[in-house]
């Protein structure tokens, strides 16, 4: 690296002081941010993934429009064909278009990864924080419940219920409710050694309570490894849900997802790839995109820590 | 270590008997065997049905706590009761476990072994042909779910049969040929092919994960003093690199293999429906379709177990590895 953030800091805040116009937290703020972002570009692969998460995007919610298939249209001139100028990316046994479908699968299994992942995050964050600071019972408790969710068929769980009850909201917060726990065990420990910090212990002993201390002072120190968190749990919530629509235990018909589409695919895959290349093709590229953004946020926002995790 | 063990197997074991209750509980409650005798032709009279029900202690106009009480006492004299067709769910869960067992344990042993071998070598190699190789390697692999990768190599495997070797070397789908004749030595033969592919498949997606993770772990590790002192010491490099590097680098790759044993288990699910083996991830995929209560508890309390199993296993092996567990 070559900037040294503290240094940085330190003048960006000195300057502002002199000028005394600006509050200190505004001044420092967008400049942590422009370090960060610097930091990021320099991560060429981190860019290429941002990227081509960026096209995949815009191709499922944008690129469907060009086509002049529907996924739900069914082209009886055109069974099985293979990819050709009409059909881009080729038809399957009804004569649906495997483009439209894909795009149209992809952004169901977008959206529900980012549903998920801001829910799973956002979940770990509390539990782990409150866990951590209040201690005593309500870590016992807390805890206890993160393990108890770890052991619990939460696959089952799913399987049965998803189908059941058709409903959309309910699988993305039952999927919310079963990745949260490892992060919030992270949490958890990096909220005990921030708990005997002088600032923390300065604030509690002026007598503010504990949750303001968590909302003001925890959390935004631990803002780094939530916002990883939250960009790794958007491919962990992506490949949970193809996986569970894989068994068709997860997006129910006539809604249809990249899960879905590879598991519809999976018998005639030898015979007609283009049904199982493409779906899997996006699917896998979309998480391999958000695990370098992933990857090179990591590196940007937290440059001491050299773990994966 | 032994009283904290103690602890620990007492405190899991009370996590798996919550964990089967409430999977019973669940799909005693939501699943419907009765949708498999009804609308039959000819008509079963309901009278029959709520007999057949009864005797499989499956009737969902039993009081459920009744059925519980019935199904727990069962469980603990060893008998998970009976599918939703009569069928013995003990006699079903042992043939099936040794079918997962095959997969499971080859997979998920070759695919650790290969990954913290491969992630170590990585990390001795950085920023050179090997490592960017298996990096990126393992990042793609990363990507890919286990299904995609499943139905990849099967496509791999068809390719190689019809355009390299012109005729069926490898073996994907299903346990063994049955129309097979020969001696014993075909069979086994017949058998090791076809686990060539699952296997391989378990393998790559288990290893790819350590791997990275491995790799992480022993860069920490490699730069720091005491592998420095262990060389000026006089150790020679690969001494000084498995005895004072790769111990220290293991102990978060081992807590890392506990959590992801439930996940493998999930990926032997897709493989299995995918090779079409009959195990128990696909036999839990299929007494979920087909509402087979009994048969989703002792699943999930044989899950359950194996996690409890792999968590102590985890306390133990890090225990070894690492002094200051035993003395704390």
């Amino acid at each position: 690296m070559t900037i040294d953030p503290q240094e940085l800091m330190g003048t960006v805040t000195a300057e502002s002081g002199i000028s005394g116009t600006a509050p200190l937290d505004e001044t420092r703020v967008p400049s942590r941010m422009r370090i960060v972002f610097r930091r990021f570009l320099h991560h060429k692969l981190a860019v290429a993934g941002l990227v081509f998460v960026i096209v995949l995007v815009l191709l499922a919610f944008v690129g469907i429009h060009l086509t002049k298939w529907k996924y739900t249209d069914h082209d009886f001139n055109a069974l099985q064909v293979s990819p050709n100028g009409s059909h881009w990316f080729g038809t399957d046994l009804t004569g649906k278009d495997v483009f439209a479908a894909t795009m149209r699968g992809a952004q169901k299994s977008i959206i529900i990864g980012l549903l998920v992942a801001l829910m799973a995050t956002g979940i770990a964050a509390l539990v782990g924080s409150f866990a951590g600071y209040f201690g005593r019972w309500v870590d016992r408790v807390l805890m206890w419940i993160v393990d108890l969710l770890l052991i619990v068929p939460s696959f089952l769980i799913i399987a049965i219920m998803s189908p059941k009850f058709h409903s959309f909201w309910l699988f993305v917060v039952l999927l919310g409710m079963f990745i949260w726990q490892i992060t919030a065990r992270i949490v958890r420990g990096q909220t005990l050694s921030l708990r005997e910090r002088e600032y923390v212990l300065a604030a509690k002993y002026m007598g503010v309570s504990g949750f303001r201390i968590i909302a003001r002072h925890v959390l935004p120190n631990l803002a780094s490894l939530l916002i990883i968190d939250a960009t790794v749990n958007v491919s962990v919530a992506v490949l949970t849900e193809t996986g569970l629509s894989f068994f068709g235990f997860g997006v129910q018909p006539p809604d249809i997802s990249l899960g879905t589409l590879i598991s519809d695919a999976q018998t005639s895959a030898t015979t007609f790839p283009w049904l199982f290349l493409f779906p899997a093709g996006f699917l896998t590229l979309f998480i391999l995109s958000v695990n370098l953004v992933g990857n090179g946020l990591r590196d940007a926002l937290d440059p001491t820590s050299g773990q994966a995790r | 270590m032994g009283k904290y063990l103690a602890r620990r197997l007492l405190n899991y074991l009370v996590l798996v008997f919550i964990a089967t209750s409430m999977a019973y509980l669940l799909a005693a409650l939501t699943l419907n065997p009765r949708a498999n005798y009804e609308g039959r032709n000819p008509p079963i009279p309901k009278a029959s049905i709520d007999r057949t029900l009864s005797a499989f202690n499956i009737n969902n106009e039993t009081p459920i706590l009744t059925r519980y009480g019935h199904w727990l006492n069962g469980v603990v004299h060893g008998d998970f009761g009976r599918d939703w067709d009569g069928g013995s769910v003990n006699g079903n869960l042992g043939r099936k476990m040794w079918v997962s067992g095959q997969l499971l344990l080859i997979g998920t042993v070759l695919g650790g072994l290969v990954g913290i071998a491969a992630g170590a070598y990585a990390a001795v190699k950085q920023y050179r042909i090997p490592d960017n190789l298996l990096s990126t390697g393992a990042f793609v692999l990363l990507a890919m779910p286990v299904f995609v990768l499943a139905i990849l190599l099967q496509v791999i495997a068809a390719k190689l049969n019809v355009n390299v070797f012109h005729h069926r070397v490898f073996e994907y789908s299903g346990q063994y040929n049955p129309a097979l004749s020969g001696g014993f030595f075909s069979h086994i033969g017949d058998r090791l092919n076809h686990l060539i592919f699952p296997t391989l498949t378990l393998l790559l997606a288990g290893a790819s994960y350590l791997m990275l993770y491995q790799r992480n772990a022993m860069l920490d590790v490699l730069g720091s003093d005491y592998v420095r002192t262990a060389r000026a010491k006089g150790l020679r490099r690969t001494t000084a690199l498995r005895r004072h590097a790769l111990r220290t680098a293991l102990i978060p790759s081992v807590t890392l293999f506990t959590y992801a044993f439930a996940t493998i288990f999930v990926g032997a699910t897709f493989t299995e429906i995918i090779y079409g083996w009959h195990g128990m991830g696909e036999w839990f995929v299929t007494s979920i379709q087909s509402s087979d209560t009994n048969a989703v508890a002792a699943i999930t309390m044989v899950v359950a177990i194996l996690v409890l199993f792999a968590s102590m296993l985890q306390d133990v092996v890090v225990g070894i590895l690492d002094p200051r567990v035993r003395v704390g």
